[in-house]
């Protein structure tokens, strides 16, 4: 990687730190397929989903109380006082959607086009990381505002852990610094929620070295055999993000200045009321597929399980997709299965919504029971029987041209 | 892949417009035109006021509104002079004094709306052993809004006969029809400083504006924002899609 | 960045002037679009509407005694009253302006000669001046006496001597009646 320049002082920085010859390298010229669609924009969308997160939670957190009796107030005084707190809030509070709705969108691309295929495990299992502190933190984050969801929820999630056999109650008990969810508890998510998203960074770093290292999948998933098959990321990549930016945030305008509450709970602007549950406790929706897999399990350390096992079986997908072809384009069936997957993914978020009665209970166990069907016997055991993949192209250059 | 990306958007779409919250068992609220609603809403402030005289001649006897300051009714079109006088209506403990002593005081613009019980125990001792929910934020803490807030205060109509009332009162939009509060509203409960006749459904209308804004005072700004920062992401949108085009036109 | 790699295969003329034009003016709109975002962030740190709505305090001086201060808070910092005897005022208003390192008459820092109001903040580097409770120093001149670094007030609430470089602030403020003022 040699890299000159004619400014001295570049020169001088980068003979002692060669951060400008990188920096040109992965942000500049850069080789990307250059048959990406829009899906591959969400990755970029995700990382500015989290900047927004970050700034906003900075500005938010220097008005913030991290107390019990002070916490409602404090937030509602961001909301009524603060120069711009009301627009500040709102956008950390809708983009905490906006961000998991990015990253969805990012992992069922990556599940279609078989994205976390070798060499690009790490990559996925990376992500996977990203996912689970994402979700960590955006649980802590919903408890900072103090309100009864934000209550009800945590003690909810932090009982999850009185689950584990024997020293169960021990881990709840020092989870929050007490006997039940309070002050202890409200400082040390505040602690952990500034925290995280600063680990976040770090792994999303390792994720881009990972990518950069075995360079993006396509849509073809065959891999780039010459310059005729890549654009350099500057200008090509850098515009369609810009763009796709733009109509991320006009969709997110949308909420922020005319819905900034639908993706909430009103319950939330009721201040936390230890002796009160509200009538339904839901989380918070990007966690109700989840919370319905909790759910499903009739055995309280089942149902734990299953939820922790239903991000785990993402860790070791590389392995359980057996099939050498990585696009769901060249894959006639796993095509239909990935649909149906999304589809099921979707009515147990639909389901974990619902009261835990009647028929939701049944369904949410069939949606449970096929989550993990479709990774554990669809993906290694019965595509690779009926399966027959069609007939791969020679190059991304070649299948472009014949488009 | 034209049909993957519209097959994703079209999920993610549908997704949104899921009913993800589970409805419960209230009976469907029916829906009141405001003029904060729409794109380019507005707070009434004629309405707005009407409704701080009905909070303050009926509910505040029993409510707080402990996130409302005096000041911030320079929303509703009252001038300084104006805010100070209903400010001063009011008294308040401060202190402690050079002496050590707590004392009482005129209530000033910048204190917040004084509370008709000094806590919540005292509140609900008083209340039949609920107390009476602050009021600032109803309008965003219950599901439907102002409209729930005019429809519970229209809704009080007699029990059927095989619903035992005990010390509460029937109400048609109360989750689970009984509720502590008896019906506040009889009609000419205040005079309208603008003669508006003040019957029920005037009342509760214009009390509902008024506690929509105590709920959500920034609305008029959220949305007048929103329409520049729309208008400029339009902008910007067709900016880098032009731009995006012409740099992909080349590519083959 | 909108002069870049530009592919090679790049056509002549207007189309690639309207290229050009077009990358400009997307980096122009995202450097907009992000300082407009960003400015609500930075104006957030700014006083909030609680904090103004406290920025002006009334005092009722009717308590205060001849040769007694009181001290009372505004906008977070200590305000220094005193009502001055007529001999400290004549002290402060005979003192030659040569004397002083920041010259300034007597009467440009008050309102009436018997009421003193300063903000109780030494010039050199914001420590509380001493002299306001009976017994405490009032350093050489009868005024002030600031414990951090030695700087001697007068009277008038004016630097004698020491390291601060000013006289005692005068906060703005306004006679409501014969005895209460509004400060702020």
């Amino acid at each position: 990687m040699s890299f000159k320049s004619n400014n001295k002082v570049v020169q001088w920085v980068e003979d002692r730190l060669p951060i400008i010859s990188v920096m040109h390298h992965s942000i500049y010229e850069y080789p990307m397929p250059k048959n990406l669609n829009y899906l591959w924009n969400f990755g970029s969308l995700a990382g500015f989903a989290l900047v927004t997160m970050i700034v906003t939670g900075i500005i938010l957190a220097m008005q913030y109380t991290a107390h019990v009796d002070l916490a409602f107030n404090s937030v509602e005084r961001i909301m009524r006082d603060v120069n711009n707190g009301w627009l500040i809030r709102y956008i950390h509070m809708n983009m905490a959607s906006f961000f998991f709705i990015a990253v969805y969108i990012h992992m069922f691309r990556g599940l279609y086009y078989g994205s976390y295929k070798a060499p690009r495990e790490l990559l996925w299992q990376l992500g996977v990381v990203i996912f689970l502190l994402m979700m960590a933190t955006a649980f802590m984050g919903y408890v900072l505002p103090w309100g009864q969801m934000s209550f009800w929820g945590a003690t909810v999630i932090t009982n999850l852990f009185s689950a584990i056999p024997i020293v169960g109650e021990n881990i709840v008990t020092w989870l929050w610094g007490g006997f039940s969810v309070d002050n202890p508890t409200l400082n040390r998510f505040f602690a952990l929620h500034y925290l995280l998203p600063f680990i976040i960074v770090a792994v999303v770093m390792l994720h881009l070295i990972a990518l950069h290292t075995v360079s993006s999948n396509n849509p073809l998933g065959i891999d780039m055999k010459g310059p005729q098959d890549s654009l350099p990321m500057q200008p090509y990549y850098t515009i369609k993000d810009l763009f796709g930016v733009g109509v991320f945030l006009l969709a997110f305008s949308v909420f922020l200045f005319w819905a900034p509450n639908y993706m909430g709970h009103p319950d939330n602007y009721i201040p936390a009321n230890p002796l009160s549950t509200p009538a339904h406790i839901v989380p918070e929706w990007y966690f109700l597929p989840f919370y319905a897999i909790l759910r499903a399990i009739p055995d309280k350390l089942g149902g734990v399980l299953a939820m922790f096992g239903a991000i785990a079986v993402l860790f070791i997908l590389p392995w359980l997709d057996r099939s050498p072809i990585r696009s769901c384009k060249f894959r006639p069936v796993a095509r239909i299965f990935f649909w149906v997957f999304l589809l099921n993914g979707l009515a147990l978020g639909y389901l974990g919504g619902q009261p835990a009665e009647g028929w939701y209970v049944i369904a949410s166990r069939v949606a449970t029971a096929y989550y993990f069907f479709h990774f554990l016997v669809m993906m290694p055991v019965i595509l690779p029987m009926i399966e027959r993949p069609r007939e791969l192209p020679s190059s991304i250059h070649e299948a472009v041209m014949k488009s | 892949m034209k049909k993957i990306l519209s097959g994703f958007f079209a999920v993610s779409l549908g997704c949104l417009s899921l009913p993800v919250f589970a409805a419960g068992d209230a009976v469907e609220l029916p829906e009141q035109e405001w003029s904060f609603d729409g794109v380019f809403g507005t707070y009434d402030k004629a309405s707005m006021q009407r409704g701080y005289q009905v909070y303050k001649n009926v509910c505040a006897n029993c409510h707080s509104m402990d996130l409302v300051s005096f000041r911030n009714l320079v929303d509703l079109g009252y001038n300084e002079d104006e805010i100070k006088a209903f400010a001063a209506e009011y008294t308040v403990e401060d202190g402690p004094n050079d002496e050590g002593e707590m004392f009482e005081r005129a209530a000033l613009p910048s204190d917040r709306f004084v509370a008709p019980y000094p806590n919540e125990k005292a509140a609900a001792a008083v209340n039949n052993g609920k107390a009476p929910p602050d009021l600032s934020l109803m309008a965003k803490a219950r599901v439907g809004g102002p409209d729930y807030i005019y429809a519970l205060l229209t809704g009080y109509e007699d029990a059927p006969a095989d619903v035992e009332v005990g010390n509460l009162t029937y109400n048609k939009y109360f989750p689970g029809h009984l509720i502590s509060m008896s019906a506040p509203l009889f009609g000419d409960d205040v005079e309208y400083g603008d003669g508006t006749e003040a019957t029920v459904e005037q009342m509760a209308t214009d009390v509902s504006h008024f506690l929509m804004w105590a709920a959500e005072p920034k609305l008029e700004a959220r949305k007048q924002t929103g329409v520049k920062v729309m208008i400029f992401l339009i902008i910007f949108t067709l900016i880098m899609y032009a731009a995006k085009r012409k740099a992909f036109a080349k590519v083959h | 960045m909108a002069d870049g790699a530009t592919p090679a295969n790049s056509a002549q003329g207007s189309g690639e002037t309207r290229r050009e034009f077009l990358y400009l003016t997307a980096g122009a709109m995202t450097v907009v679009g992000a300082a407009g975002a960003l400015w609500p962030m930075i104006d957030s740190m700014n006083p909030s509407a609680d904090v103004l709505a406290l920025s002006s305090t009334e005092v009722d001086l009717a308590p205060i005694e001849e040769g007694q201060s009181v001290t009372i808070t505004w906008r977070g910092k200590p305000v220094f009253i005193r009502r001055r005897t007529g001999a400290e005022i004549n002290t402060a208003e005979e003192t030659p302006l040569a004397d002083l390192p920041d010259p300034q008459p007597d009467a440009d820092r008050v309102e009436k000669p018997e009421w003193l109001i300063l903000v109780g903040v030494c010039t050199h580097l914001g420590c509380v001046p001493l002299g306001q409770k009976t017994g405490e120093s009032r350093g050489e001149f009868g005024g002030w006496f600031c414990p951090c670094h030695g700087s001697h007030y007068d009277t008038s609430g004016r630097i004698r001597k020491g390291p601060a470089p000013k006289n005692l602030e005068v906060p703005p403020y306004v006679f409501l009646t014969d005895s209460s003022i509004k400060i702020g």
